[in-house]
Order: C-alpha cells, then sequence, then structure tokens
C-alpha cells in the first residue's frame, strides 16, 4: 500500500463517519460537527494529492486547503448562529422537533 | 506506512467517532479536538507546516470554542432518557458504510495512487505568502468579501429581536 492510498482511506473513512454523524445525530449542533469533519477530510485529500502529486511546487492544493478552512471557518459561524437562533424560537436544539418554517 | 502515520490516523479516526458517538455534547467537543489535532498532525507529516499550524489555529484555536459556546447557550433542554439518534438511523449508517466502501474500493483499484514517490516538495511560508499575494490575489480578496459577509450575517441572525427582548 503506497503512502497516497493510506492518506486517501483515512479520508475517506473520516468523511464516511462525518457522513454519518451529520445524518443520524439529532443535536443540530453535532450534525455541524460531522459537517466539519468531512471538510476536514476534503482537506485532507487536497494535502495528499498536493504531496504525491506531479506538480508540488505550484502550490495548490496547499492554496485550496487555506480557502477551503476559511469557508469552513464562515460556515461553522453562520451554521451556529442559526442554531442559537432557533433554540430562542424552539427551545431545543433536537432537529426532529423542528419541524416547520413558520415562526 | 510508518508508525507515526499509524498513531496519528488511529487518533484522527477514533477522535471523529467518539465526538459522533458520545452523549455529552461537551465529550464530545473534546474528543472533535483530538481528531483536528491529529489531522495538524498528519498534515505535518505530508510536510505542509503552514497548513497544519493554520489548522489548529482556527480548529482548535476557534471553532471548537465556537461550537462550546453555541453547546452552553443551548444547554438545559435535553432529556437524558431519550435516544441520541434519529429513528432512521440505520438507513443512514448504511448509506454512511455504502460511500465509504464505493471510496475505499475506487481508492485500492485506481492507478493515480500508484506513482512513484516524489521528493520532498518545498512550501515555506515565504512562498505561501508570494503565491497569495500575486497569483492567488483575488481569491484571497474573495474570502476576506466572504468571511466579512459571514461575520456581519452571524451577528445579525444570532441578534435578539427588539419584540423579543421586551
Amino acid at each position: 500500500m503506497t503512502p497516497l492510498t493510506s492518506y486517501l482511506l483515512v479520508s475517506s473513512l473520516l468523511f464516511s463517519i462525518g457522513l454519518a454523524g451529520a445524518l443520524t445525530r439529532r443535536n443540530a449542533i453535532l450534525v455541524l460537527v460531522g459537517i466539519e469533519l468531512m471538510l476536514n477530510a476534503a482537506n485532507l485529500n487536497f494535502i495528499a494529492f498536493w504531496r504525491y502529486g506531479p506538480h508540488p511546487e505550484a502550490l495548490t492544493g496547499i492554496m485550496f486547503a487555506i480557502f477551503s478552512i476559511g469557508v469552513a471557518a464562515a460556515e461553522a459561524a453562520v451554521g451556529l448562529a442559526l442554531v442559537i437562533s432557533i433554540y430562542r424560537h424552539y427551545k431545543t436544539t433536537n432537529l426532529d422537533q423542528i419541524n416547520s418554517m413558520r415562526g | 506506512m510508518t508508525l507515526s502515520f499509524f498513531i496519528l490516523g488511529v487518533l484522527t479516526i477514533l477522535g471523529a467517532a467518539a465526538a459522533l458517538t458520545l452523549r455529552n455534547l461537551v465529550h464530545c467537543v473534546l474528543a472533535l479536538i483530538l481528531a483536528f489535532v491529529g489531522l495538524a498532525g498528519l498534515f505535518l507529516q505530508l510536510d505542509a507546516q503552514f497548513i497544519g499550524f493554520a489548522q489548529i489555529l482556527v480548529y482548535v484555536g476557534a471553532v471548537a470554542i465556537l461550537i462550546v459556546f453555541a453547546i452552553l447557550l443551548t444547554r438545559g433542554t435535553e432529556s437524558t432518557s431519550q435516544s441520541i439518534v434519529s429513528p432512521s438511523w440505520i438507513i443512514s449508517g448504511i448509506v454512511a458504510a455504502a460511500v465509504f466502501g464505493v471510496l475505499a474500493w475506487t481508492i485500492q483499484s485506481s492507478v493515480a495512487s500508484r506513482h512513484p514517490l516524489p521528493p520532498q516538495p518545498e512550501a515555506t511560508v515565504k512562498q505561501i505568502g508570494d503565491a497569495l499575494m500575486s497569483r492567488f490575489a483575488l481569491p484571497l480578496e474573495v474570502i476576506g468579501l466572504l468571511l466579512t459577509a459571514a461575520l456581519v450575517g452571524a451577528v445579525t441572525i444570532a441578534m435578539r429581536d427588539k419584540q423579543e427582548m421586551k
């Protein structure tokens, strides 16, 4: 097994764990945690392909990972603000009980 | 596969699995921090020093603390007897396992991962800064705009309404 294969396997396992968490957990905050883990798995892919790719001197993978970290931080801030706003309205973060869009 | 890669990979996977299976939300965030630190170690192993330290700064330093704040602000309603997973968890688990199966099978059978190992690339902070200021200047500005918009949007969404305050 080459190093690239093992990194990609770790990354796909991390993605699947994040996907399972985002799909199964009831708490809205933990769904966001699952999405963060999926984005991190993508970052690991970017860096692994940059390191073992044919043109590492172009720094493209590094740049993509930097911008991906920035987008993930913005997503976490807005997502948690939404969770807090929903909690104020429904007094719960359980996604099964949040089932209407009307206030 | 070196020993350090094995340790860091197991640490990351276990942290991620614990973060999404534990019942106590604060414990979940602690396990999540473990997973983020393991990932930072993996980035350092891949010779991406800047990304490794940015991972610690942004994820462990900012995102995890933000999640702790959100957990503490939305506390008090979760009942201990209720199940932590939704009723349709079996289907979701099958979907996630199928995704992993397809990805693993594709990775194992792909020819792209059989290339010879290239020499260690150089990615100093100076090179990254030069690239950000020249070739990637426009994406940098766009990400700055996005972060500003996210900041303003998060404050606006989480701000209390005036009627609610009365």
